[in-house]
């Protein structure tokens, strides 16, 4: 489907909070690079399952528990098919997209990685993607290393294969959440696996925005959250290669990850119950398999044109607008970033600029986007951002721009 | 909703532009601390020289919001050459304006002046704020700990 034949105002309208208003003036969210709003689809799902299906999964012979049981495996199957992984077996829910990564650290890495043992990081990792591993390396006194960035906020890959040398693992982001950087996924993957250390991909910002193919990839691990595409909160996914999850020890113990349980021990149950313990997030996976329908309607590639549409035309408008006033990370080049603009305004505070901003109804993130040791390479204690998504549209990002005059009007610039 | 009016006072963007008491202090004689919001990144040092139970010199480093570097600048002019009774009490009674502390049993510390802290008085109205004006005060607290006195 051309992205021209795609409905912009239409999906706009689907998602009722981008209806409210406030003090007359209509909300500008600008924050999906932080959580995403919510479709109708998404919402009914969740309420008509609740209404008219509730009811527990894997566990019970009536027939509403085989309905919700097949309703929440649909997810699984819908997700297997949106990141075109190999087995529906190789998805596991989480709680959220941290506590996937946490997953492989605490079993796959406690299994794997020794005194010594190399992890390689970038420095544009969310904390997600840093502190499970420093934490292991408190542990198992391991070596993070560091693959740097260049000057226009890209991977500064001049070194990978020293930096990768002797490594066990590579873990890095598909997009970045502060710069908007897209990631050389597929060639990290194999630069990986050439020095023989695993892949494992935060495709948290990728998943939302793009095709994602984790085969086309050659990624051993991907983990991705629910609440950043459209879906509830309360869900994180973890894709993982069947013979890696097959070896893995388990991470939680308890009801459903079991194969048997006696008095001297137990034995594990299949894929992917093993790493389901406990009653999952059953309404919020039934609610992310409607989010995986609505956005497989649209077609990962459109949403991706949209954006790409969207941030040229958001840093044509601000550049226009504000010249040099205006900083914005990141590489300009918009076939090698998403829809997230981080960026410094004529000195003023981030916190200040978004309180200013918040006052038309344009919500922006302002902080360290919980990527720490990346705002330092900036230079900066925060940024302000704005990330744009499929309901965004050029209104938008002209509202961002307007709402920035005012906060120069404040602070006397 | 409240008014921008109401955070941003001419009083506080005046110190927010034209911070007093900038700068470091030699440690010792003088206690530091360092304090982070989480929230937004801001981060400050306080340099607090006690001498005989009296906060005789006060410097304030680090990057913030206009919000928490002009509570930074007003309570280093407001707590310097007070004694260490007289800086708890106005701590205290900043933190009562800001709502997350109560009066004391016997009434409110009526006899503390605010003088121009009265000024952020609004950021009450921003909750998410009360955080970036409370960082210097609380991070002051520390350092006077860290004293031990």
């Amino acid at each position: 489907m051309n992205t021209n034949l795609v409905d912009w105002a239409a999906v706009k309208a689907d998602f009722p909070v981008l209806q409210r208003t406030i003090n007359d003036q209509r909300l500008v969210y600008l924050d999906s690079a932080n959580t995403s709003q919510k479709p109708h689809a998404v919402i009914d799902a969740m309420a008509e399952f609740m209404r008219n299906g509730y009811s527990p999964i894997n566990r019970s012979a009536y027939r509403l528990a085989a309905e919700a049981t097949d309703l929440f495996e649909a997810t699984r199957a819908k997700i297997q098919k949106f990141i075109n992984a190999p087995h529906v077996e190789e998805i596991i829910f989480t709680k959220n997209a941290t506590e996937a990564l946490n997953l492989i650290a605490q079993t796959w890495g406690r299994e794997n990685l020794h005194t010594g043992d190399i992890v390689v990081l970038t420095h544009m990792e969310h904390h997600a993607n840093i502190v499970p591993w420093q934490m292991l390396a408190a542990e198992r006194n391991l070596e993070i290393r560091w693959i740097p960035l260049t000057i226009d906020g890209q991977l500064d890959l001049t070194n990978l294969s020293s930096l990768l040398s002797g490594a066990k693992v590579l873990s890095f982001t598909a997009m970045s959440n502060v710069l908007g950087t897209l990631t050389p996924v597929a060639q990290l993957c194999q630069a990986a696996h050439a020095a023989g250390a695993l892949a494992i991909v935060d495709a948290c910002q990728y998943v939302p925005h793009n095709v994602t193919d984790v085969q086309a990839w050659g990624a051993d691990f991907a983990w991705f959250s629910s609440h950043k595409m459209i879906g509830p909160s309360g869900v994180g996914v973890l894709w993982g290669r069947r013979e890696l999850l097959h070896a893995m020890p388990p991470f939680l113990g308890g009801g459903n990850m079991i194969g048997d349980v006696r008095l001297d021990g137990f034995t594990c149950a299949d894929l992917p119950s093993k790493f389901e313990a406990g009653t999952p997030a059953i309404i919020e996976v039934i609610g992310l398999g409607a989010a995986v329908d609505y956005l497989s309607k649209i077609g990962m590639a459109n949403v991706r044109q949209h954006e790409m549409n969207l941030t040229d035309y958001a840093l044509r408008t601000l550049d226009d607008r504000y010249g040099t006033d205006i900083c914005i990370h990141g590489p300009r080049d918009i076939a090698v970033r998403g829809a997230v603009l981080s960026f410094a305004f004529r000195g003023i505070h981030p916190h200040d600029l978004s309180q200013v901003l918040d006052q038309k109804n344009v919500c922006i993130r302002a902080g360290h986007h919980c990527a720490k040791p990346l705002m330092k390479l900036l230079g900066a204690n925060a940024t302000a951002r704005a990330s744009f998504y499929l309901y965004n549209d050029e209104s938008d990002a002209d509202a961002l721009a307007d709402a920035l005059d005012s906060a120069s009007d404040i602070f006397g610039l | 909703m409240p008014g921008l009016e109401d955070l941003y006072r001419e009083i506080i963007l005046d110190h927010y532009r034209t911070p007093r008491n900038r700068g470091e202090l030699e440690t010792p004689p003088a206690h530091m601390a360092e304090g982070h919001n989480p929230l937004c990144g801001d981060e400050i040092t306080i340099y607090a020289q006690v001498e005989n139970g009296v906060l005789t010199d006060i410097k304030v480093s680090g990057q913030g919001c206009s919000i928490s570097q002009s509570s930074a600048s007003m309570m280093s002019q407001a707590v310097k050459g007070k004694s260490l009774a007289e800086v708890q009490a106005l701590v205290h009674r900043f933190k009562v304006m800001m709502s997350i502390a109560e009066d004391p049993e016997d009434g409110p510390l009526v006899e503390v002046k605010l003088g121009d802290l009265e000024a952020l008085q609004g950021v009450v109205k921003f909750p998410v704020r009360i955080k970036c004006a409370v960082l210097s005060w609380n991070t002051l607290l520390q350092a006077l700990q860290e004293a031990d006195i």
